[in-house]
């Protein structure tokens, strides 16, 4: 069992390393935890908070109430209007989702693979405003509404969606269209296949990992969406969730019960959505970021 | 022949139209326009407009204080925004660029005030941070620091910093994602091969890890000031822009000027003097970065 001076000194040298990685590690994942607790606490806090009564709610402060008033999701459901938001807001986004892909892939198949003339200078135009930040348009967009007749109709507050999600989904698409082998299309179109059938037979569904992306951002782009809400929305039973709150919190200040329960109304199907294709949002940020 | 190729060329346009139509009307159209309106003393309902010049930016300049004031407000949350969730991103992202166990978790979860809207966040704290019993207040009673509880988002002391933090609180997890996706993109034999000359973490850091890194960290800062200055959601759901104009920003008083006072004309100059502000930001960023890559 014996080791010789040197041996034993470079065990010695190996254990102190390996000591000192393994504190290092422990603080760094105490550290880590400490911030994923604050990120979570509020949201768990709202969440205990929606299951506690009106009279109960300012003094208990149990993370885990004891008696869960499960029916205040009911009320909030039912007499809140949180039930005709939620199926409102619900119409917005499969509408502007999918208003966004069909567009915005045509747009950008053309700019990928068909020639016509000013194709440069109008994908040009198109991205540009992608940079350029113009807070004050949103009033102009207003007064055309307004003239359109579409202030107050669901129309005026999905046709604007739709178009701020095109620049960065033909972008996106243009992109990937760019990236792929030509040869199936080339050979769909010796076949006989007009150009709308390759689009839509072939590249199309080629192009699904990256319409997941655009899908998933547009999603979470209209569900949050409030200030179009609320300069182009008036009626109680056209709003989605995030006006239908602003209006319960104006309307009912202190009712706290009711109020958290229509966040986590909100918040629950963003919360899935993220959850379960948290590895596709990830890449598209980074992904947006490194090449960008 | 021609008419097959004038055919063909027409067919191509149709996939663009209806982006197009949707573009020019929604985006280029509203961005114009802005401009037109911004010169006039157009009051929204009137059939007529009158042409006043630069009526509304000369007041703008001179006699719109609170203007200036709410500018003053979002550069400080700006500020803030910059320097300590930045920070708190970069610290975050350094120390999950390593082999470390739950890595992905820690991503997930820091993600997550990202995803939620401005109204929700704002929401959720303003119950946090109630006057008289918001849990913050609990807390500080339950520690024995109950004289600084107060009513935090209606304190004019407190309020502009309490809206930072809940901005910053949904914030920090974006940079922290991007950032640490630039930390992983640099290759790892750069850190072997100075670790091998004997080179420290600070040594590593300062001459590997951060040059590398300032395309990632100029993008990051870009974004951080874009989206900040342009804070809204948060505000609306939590002060209102109150007490008095401790948390107005430059959107609240534009939408008050546009919807509380019918002033459509005064707003848009708002809007054209805010979004040059930006260019402006975001240009010297732009130049900043190209002098310090050329260093």
């Amino acid at each position: 069992m014996s080791l010789n001076p040197v041996e034993f000194e470079d065990k010695l040298q190996v254990n102190y390393e390996k000591i000192k990685k393994g504190t290092v590690s422990v603080f760094v994942h105490i550290f880590l935890i400490a911030v994923s607790l604050s990120c979570l606490f509020p949201l768990w806090w709202a969440f205990a908070s929606s299951l506690k009564t009106q009279q109960t709610i300012f003094n208990d402060l149990s993370l885990f109430p004891k008696a869960p008033h499960w029916e205040n999701y009911v009320e909030a459901w039912t007499k809140a209007d949180f039930g005709m938001y939620f199926s409102n807001s619900l119409i917005y986004t499969v509408t502007v989702v999918i208003g966004v892909i069909l567009i915005a892939s045509m747009a950008a198949y053309a700019f990928s693979r068909l020639q016509f003339p000013g194709k440069n200078v109008l994908f040009l135009i198109l991205i540009s405003t992608m940079m350029v930040p113009i807070p004050g348009s949103i009033i102009p967009l207003y007064v055309l509404l307004n003239k359109l007749h579409l202030v107050n109709t669901r129309l005026g507050y999905i046709l604007p969606q739709i178009n701020a999600g095109l620049a960065l989904g033909i972008f996106l698409l243009k992109t990937f269209f760019d990236d792929l082998p030509k040869e199936l299309e080339d050979s769909a179109r010796i076949d006989g296949c007009g150009r709308f059938r390759v689009y839509w037979h072939i590249a199309l569904p080629l192009a699904r990992p990256a319409i997941a992306v655009l899908a998933i951002f547009n999603i979470l782009a209209v569900w949050n969406e409030y200030l179009l809400a609320m300069l182009v929305l008036n009626s109680k039973n056209l709003m989605p969730l995030q006006r239908g709150l602003m209006v319960f919190q104006g309307a009912h200040v202190t009712q706290y019960p009711l109020l958290m329960a229509g966040i986590v109304i909100t918040v629950l199907p963003v919360l899935v959505v993220y959850l379960m294709l948290q590895k596709h949002i990830i890449k598209g940020i980074t992904a947006g970021a490194v090449k960008g | 022949m021609n008419l097959q190729k004038f055919r063909n060329i027409a067919g191509n346009y149709i996939f663009i139209i209806p982006a197009f139509l949707l573009f020019f009307t929604f985006s280029l159209y509203p961005f114009f326009k802005v401009f037109q309106l911004s010169v006039t003393d157009w009051d929204g309902i009137s059939p007529y407009m009158n042409y006043v010049g630069l009526e509304n930016f000369k007041d703008l300049f001179m006699d719109n204080t609170v203007f200036w004031f709410s500018m003053k407000n979002a550069f400080f949350v700006t500020f803030l925004a910059l320097v300590v969730q930045n920070f708190l991103a970069l610290f975050l992202a350094i120390l999950c660029d390593r082999e470390i166990k739950g890595g992905n978790v820690y991503r997930v979860i820091f993600y997550l005030p990202p995803v939620l809207s401005g109204i929700v966040v704002g929401l959720i704290w303003n119950w946090i941070y109630d006057g008289n019993y918001g849990l913050l207040n609990h807390f500080l009673t339950f520690i024995g620091l109950g004289d600084f509880a107060r009513s935090w988002l209606s304190d004019p002391k407190s309020a502009l910093i309490a809206v930072s933090v809940i901005h910053m609180w949904k914030g920090f997890g974006w940079g922290f994602v991007i950032l640490l996706a630039g930390l992983q993109s640099i290759p790892r034999d750069l850190y072997e091969a100075a670790r091998v000359d004997g080179a420290s973490s600070w040594i590593v850091f300062k001459k590997i890890t951060a040059p590398l890194m300032i395309p990632v960290f100029i993008l990051v800062s870009i974004l951080t000031i874009l989206g900040t200055m342009q804070l809204f959601d948060i505000i609306i759901a939590t002060t209102g822009g109150g007490p008095g104009y401790h948390t107005e920003v430059p959107m609240t008083r534009m939408l008050a000027s546009m919807i509380g006072n019918s002033k459509f004309g005064y707003a848009s100059a708002m809007g054209v003097v805010f979004g040059l502000i930006l260019l402006i930001i975001s240009m010297i960023q732009i130049r900043v970065s190209k002098m310090m890559r050329q260093v």
